[in-house]
């Protein structure tokens, strides 16, 4: 008897520790007071990119308005201002993922970029011809094509974990993949068209047994969840910032030492160096050997404040709220006549695919675009994924934190109007 | 009418259920056109015989607009000659870009009317356009796929 009180009392606390205040985090976000086509804006297009909070937009223009310099060169003032700004934002960044070193995280436009330098930097000096890549069939397009491009170069194999009907890794085929040619894993760790969290964990496991890095694609993972990518164990982890409420154009690797001490440098340039002479260069050290040229320093201040709003906000209430909501759409959206939903993985983030039987994704885009709903139609950069369940576009809605049920019943009242027009 | 009402016309919404001449044609020419933003395709079979187009068919998988499209089209080219299918396409081509009333005032529209309220959306124009797109392409002579982008 007392137990089960007590059970009770834990719950109450732990649901008033992760109950999320919407409507005041909403306040936040200047974007959704927005009216297309004249209806109150309903934004589940967070996949693609996160809005941002007043907090960001301030901490970029304050940048500008307060500290705008160049960074680790001048003696002055706002040099050394704009210099602080920017590495305090690094070991924000560290914090963010847990990293044992800020010099572990190098700035870059964002994941496509942190791939491209990893697969050409790493790759390029470590993969050669017969060796073998192992993506998975899930992956963004930007982890697939960096890696064919590196294959095409150095005659090295790309092979691709399948995936099962419900959109998650066969694990058995990954483990019969993994060999001796196998050289690199990269793997997404929240699939973009799917939802589907990956356990990369384990997956780190595995092919550390043998001996072979990893790269962990965590695009979409930072906005849902907390990453410690000690405990993943990973070897490389990538953030886009706009996908987490910061900048675009903005965002970072995550890389153990061991690796990037002995990696070439990607860019040449300033910045990265040390010393140079026509006759040879000094390259300067992690991580400025991977930063050539002056850096989007405003982007770095924004994404400062985007970890702050998201740590203040806290993982466990956005995981939460994000989990009731997707238990709630993917029910409601499920039960359309007619529609089948895209991705029914075990362990999923908030994102929801689907397509209809005789509706195509972008006549269903338009439609519910005039009721002020925006989600995403198309392939969204995941062909393969679309081959795999034979189609050739969904429809997806992928919810942030600061999204509501009753925006996901706009969204359903919204279908069935596209519905009534095309089957009436 | 509201702007949606215009592109979603009935007759676009009929020949999405019910499209003319689909299906593939045998010991026919053939030409694929592809939209890499949204990822339809569209095949095309031709029969051009003595500069007239004599039949012609459509298959591949697309929303409503851009399948509507390529439904209409092959009914208005079909037994064409192939100067007056390229001189459609122009026509075409003007309407979902410019508008009814630009440059097309010597040419009856007929059932191509029904395309006027994409230049409302210009995410969907490349739609409207796939089928015609890869039409001109394929009769120019261009071995290549017809591409919207
Ligand atoms: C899973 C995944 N990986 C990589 C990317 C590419 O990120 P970015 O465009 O920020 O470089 C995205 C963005 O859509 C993504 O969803």
């Amino acid at each position: 008897m007392s137990q089960i009180e007590t059970l009770g009392a834990e719950q109450t606390h732990s649901q008033r520790e992760s109950r999320l205040d919407v409507e005041k985090i909403r306040k936040e976000f200047p974007i959704l007071r927005q009216r297309p086509h004249g209806k109150p804006l309903v934004y589940l297009d967070n996949a693609a990119t996160t809005q941002k909070p007043q907090s960001v937009i301030d901490a970029v223009a304050s940048y500008y308005s307060e500290a705008n310099s160049n960074i680790h060169r001048g003696v002055h003032y706002l040099s050394e201002k704009a210099t602080n700004i920017y590495e305090s934002a690094r070991k924000r960044a560290q914090r963010f993922v847990n990293a044992p070193d800020s010099r572990e995280i190098i700035f870059v436009r964002g994941t496509t970029e942190a791939i491209n330098l990893v697969c050409s930097s790493y790759g390029g000096t470590h993969i050669g011809e017969g060796d073998e890549v192992i993506i998975s069939h899930m992956e963004h397009h930007s982890n697939i094509v960096p890696w064919q491009m590196l294959c095409q170069r150095t005659g090295a194999i790309l092979r691709v974990i399948p995936i099962n009907e419900e959109g998650e890794l066969r694990m058995d085929e990954f483990a019969k993949l993994l060999g001796p040619r196998t050289k690199f894993v990269s793997v997404v760790h929240v699939s973009n068209s799917l939802g589907t969290i990956n356990p990369v964990k384990q997956i780190v496991e595995m092919a550390h047994a043998q001996g072979v890095p990893v790269l962990v694609d965590g695009a979409q993972s930072t906005p849902h969840m907390k990453i410690d990518v000690q405990d993943l164990g990973c070897d490389f982890y990538t953030c886009s910032g706009h996908k987490v409420f910061g900048p675009t154009g903005i965002g970072f690797l995550y890389g153990k030492s061991e690796h990037l001490d002995v990696m070439p440098p990607y860019h040449g340039g300033g910045d990265m160096i040390k010393y140079v002479s026509f006759d040879k260069t000094v390259y300067n050290e992690l991580p400025y050997k991977f930063e050539a040229g002056t850096p989007n320093i405003s982007g770095v201040a924004g994404l400062a404040a985007a970890f702050d709003f998201i740590d203040d906000i806290g993982h466990a209430a956005i995981e939460a709220h994000e989990l009731e909501l997707l238990r709630y759409g993917a029910e409601k959206i499920g039960a359309i006549d007619g529609l089948r939903l895209i991705g029914t993985a075990q362990h999923k983030a908030s994102v929801i695919s689907f397509v209809m039987d005789d509706i195509h994704s972008h006549d269903i885009g338009t439609f519910v675009d005039h009721e002020g709903v925006a989600i995403r139609v198309g392939h969204h950069c995941t062909q393969p994924v679309m081959q795999h369940f034979g189609v050739p576009a969904t429809s997806r809605a992928s919810f942030a934190f600061y999204n509501t049920r009753s925006e996901i019943d706009t969204l359903i009242n919204a279908l069935h109007k596209v519905i009534d027009i095309f089957r009436g | 009418m509201t702007d949606l009402q215009e592109l979603y016309q009935q007759v676009i919404l009929d020949h999405n259920k019910s499209p003319r001449n689909f299906g593939a044609l045998e010991n026919a020419a053939s030409a694929e056109g592809f939209n890499p933003l949204c990822g339809d395709s569209i095949k095309l079979y031709l029969v051009v015989n003595d500069g007239m187009v004599e039949d012609l068919r459509f298959e591949g998988s697309g929303c409503a607009i851009s399948k509507a499209s390529a439904s209409i089209m092959t009914t208005l080219v079909k037994g064409k000659s192939v100067s007056e299918a390229q001189k459609m396409f122009d026509v075409f081509h003007n309407l979902v870009t410019e508008g009814a009333d630009a440059g097309n005032d010597s040419v009856e529209l007929g059932k191509m009317a029904v395309f006027e309220g994409v230049r409302e959306f210009p995410a969907r124009v490349k739609c409207a356009s796939l089928a015609w797109h890869t039409l001109h392409n394929a009769l120019l002579g261009k071995e290549s796929v017809a591409s919207t982008e």
